[in-house]
């Protein structure tokens, strides 16, 4: 009964959150309502018994990950509908009708597949706790993506590392050449 | 409840701790001693990945499902294996001079080069839906960063962004795909997929989406027909080396996790996917065949072409038996040999300044330079399809398996297509030979280095040999498929 009642504060607040991500004009109140959405979310996953999961969400991607998109959007001044143009004409209509039509597919799918015996609840997995049970698949049969999952942040290091770094003193000389006989400005 | 530590079958991992321990080796020399010889970091990598198909011809006879039910090593994912690091050979071997050129010889280039290609032969390896996102995670980042190694270069950013957008775009699909063949089947593993997928009491509407957005994922990744809108722009922007790269990688590396994916976990649900994906196999041969006629760009005539290519593969994956498994492991391997052969020869077209990229500018280089023009002939033959290339065997063989599986009207098609694309190959062809060179035409001839001469005669000796002679690697083919997937 609490389970219900919790899901039905959040997952509205969850919903509506996350159509004012798209609809606000401003890229801050856009950041901010995903804020309000991660955090929905957290709680739903708490409320499904994935106690960790939703703690993570909550301090990584509400606390952190939000407080690095701030910091870009500030950073790069995007605040203003700058980057609302429309490419193709019809674009936006197109896109929403297709939009709608796979997101009724998807809603009309899961009620219709929903089924309590399918998707029990976590109480045999947190069996001997949430935290435990998670830490034993991850060091056990999961033990190979999990350790994948270090190469793929090796290559967003490696990869972050030479979009910001300042350029090599081989760039800057490629960039003198291509610009000789212009007046070069900083 | 005790913790059982679990097994870790190091030997089957071995081709891929070689390829990361490499290049973290090579990252770390970077890092340390940043004016080291690019020369070092090259050799070394080539090291690694000759260490790495060591490893692999060491797992020959070993057929099992290691790494708790997550890795495959079979035939499919050794053969893989041998098709993605020749192409990280070739890659670094027409890279070097390349990038130099380029003043973008970083060296994070070949850390970067050997991390790509462990993700690729993981994708190729992967028998469990959640490796196989990492996978092709890891390869995906790598070859965004890759795409916009030119920093300088406005062409090659904009491929990045494009890239970078659609493919998140794409991978969530992917994860939404998994995450409902997960709800549908209680499981990531591609054995067990597939047999709760046979069972009754399985939500079918649930597998139709979840097959559906898996494809989706996938058929982005080789660049399928409608979801090809970023590899022109990404193939034109990126490094030529990086071109080739992922022409002959990623399409080999997503390919063999396609098949496996759809013919391992949702093999019973054969008849609903066949026709869908029968239709975007049509679309992708129509599209870039037609598509490339109209381009003026070598690079993006190419990334037409590759996306025609996607579409003859995809015909091994509607005929959906063993032969179409062999047909297209076999025309992987050949393509991507050719394809780097072509890309060599556009980085050999020009030794200083801008290479030879748009069309008019091959005018005549064959009468200036016939060894040149002749190597590049033969690519483009290959590509083309026409005998005695290795580009003729390979589709005659996926014809054959499709024929097999009782598909005429898409050979039909394939034909059609093939026949339209061989018109632009044929044009350039005969650009190259036919019109007479310019008096001067202001490039300084054509550049050819010591590492650039042996990848393009290493692809050119390929094309043939194995269009003359292809018994021993059709065979090798077959042997890889002939007990099936294991798990």
């Amino acid at each position: 009964m609490s389970e219900t009642i919790v899901f039905l504060i959040a997952g509205p607040i969850a919903l509506g959150s996350a159509l004012f991500i798209i609809m606000s004009k401003n890229a801050v109140h856009s950041a901010l309502w995903l804020i309000l959405n991660l955090m929905a979310l957290a709680v739903l996953f708490v409320d499904l018994d994935a106690q960790f999961l939703g703690v993570v969400q909550f301090i990584i991607y509400a606390g952190a990950i939000m407080v690095l998109f701030l910091f870009v959007i500030m950073l790069l001044g995007v605040t203003r509908e700058e980057l609302l143009g429309e490419a193709i004409p019809i674009q936006r209509v197109v896109s929403g009708i297709l939009g709608v039509a796979l997101a009724g597919t998807l809603v009309w799918i899961l009620l219709n597949a929903y089924d309590e015996s399918a998707f029990g609840s976590l109480a045999g997995a947190n069996s001997a706790g949430n935290v435990q049970g998670l830490g034993r698949l991850l060091f056990s049969k999961y033990i190979f993506p999990f350790e994948v999952t270090s190469i793929l942040l090796i290559v967003a290091a490696i990869g972050a590392m030479i979009l910001a770094r300042g350029r090599t003193e081989e760039e800057s000389a490629s960039e003198v050449e291509r610009h000789s006989g212009e007046d070069v400005r900083l | 409840m005790p913790f059982v530590a679990p097994h870790i079958a190091w030997h089957g991992i071995a081709p891929e701790l070689a390829l990361v321990g490499g290049a973290l080796v090579a990252l770390l020399i970077d890092a340390v001693k940043p004016a080291v010889d690019r020369r070092f970091l090259a050799g070394l990598s080539l090291a690694t990945i000759g260490l790495a198909a060591w490893f692999t011809f060491d797992l020959r006879d070993t057929r099992a499902v290691i790494m708790q039910g997550t890795l495959a090593v079979d035939g499919v994912a050794l053969f893989g294996r041998l098709i993605l690091l020749i192409t990280a050979a070739m890659t670094i071997l027409i890279s070097y001079h390349y990038l130099s050129r380029r003043r973008i010889h970083r060296g994070e280039y070949y850390p970067l080069l050997l991390l790509a290609t462990s993700g690729m032969t993981l994708l190729a390896a992967s028998n469990d839906l959640l490796l196989s996102f990492l996978a092709i995670e890891t390869l995906s980042l790598a070859l965004y960063v890759m795409v916009g190694f030119a920093r300088r270069d406005e062409k090659s950013q904009e491929g990045a962004l494009k890239y970078f957008l659609l493919g998140a775009f794409s991978s969530a699909f992917l994860l939404y795909g998994i995450a409902l063949t997960y709800g549908a089947t209680g499981s990531t593993q591609l054995s067990v997929i597939s047999k709760q997928a046979a069972v009754a009491s399985v939500d079918e509407r649930l597998m139709f989406v979840a097959v559906a957005m898996i494809a989706v994922g996938f058929a982005f990744k080789v660049a399928a027909v409608p979801f090809h809108m970023w590899s022109p722009d990404a193939y034109q922007g990126a490094p030529t080396s990086v071109t080739g790269f992922m022409a002959a990688g990623t399409k080999a590396a997503a390919f063999i996790g396609f098949f496996r994916v759809f013919l391992v976990a949702f093999g019973a649900l054969q008849w609903d996917w066949r026709p869908v994906l029968w239709i975007v196999a049509v679309a992708t041969m129509a599209v870039g065949s037609l598509l490339a006629i109209a381009q003026t760009d070598v690079k993006r005539m190419l990334a037409y072409s590759s996306i025609a290519h996607a579409g003859y593969v995809l015909i091994g994956l509607v005929a959906a038996n063993r032969d179409g498994v062999s047909a297209a492991l076999f025309y992987l391997l050949i393509y991507a040999v050719m394809v780097l052969g072509a890309f060599a020869a556009v980085i050999v077209s020009a030794p200083g300044g801008s290479e030879r990229l748009s069309l008019a500018e091959w005018g005549g280089i064959g009468r200036r330079y016939p060894v040149f023009g002749g190597a590049m002939t033969l690519f483009l033959l290959a590509l083309a399809g026409l005998p005695p290339t290795s580009g003729f065997t390979g589709k005659f063989l996926l014809f054959a398996a499709a024929i097999k599986a009782h598909e005429n009207a898409l050979v039909v098609a394939a034909t059609i297509t093939s026949v339209v694309a061989a018109f632009f190959y044929v044009r350039l062809i005969v650009l190259i030979w036919l019109q007479d060179p310019p008096p001067d035409d202001g490039h300084p001839g054509i550049g050819p280095t010591p590492a650039l001469i042996t990848s393009l005669g290493i692809a050119a000796a390929a094309t043939i040999v194995f269009g003359v002679w292809p018994q021993s690697l059709i065979d090798l083919a077959r042997n890889a498929i002939s007990h099936g997937f294991v798990g």
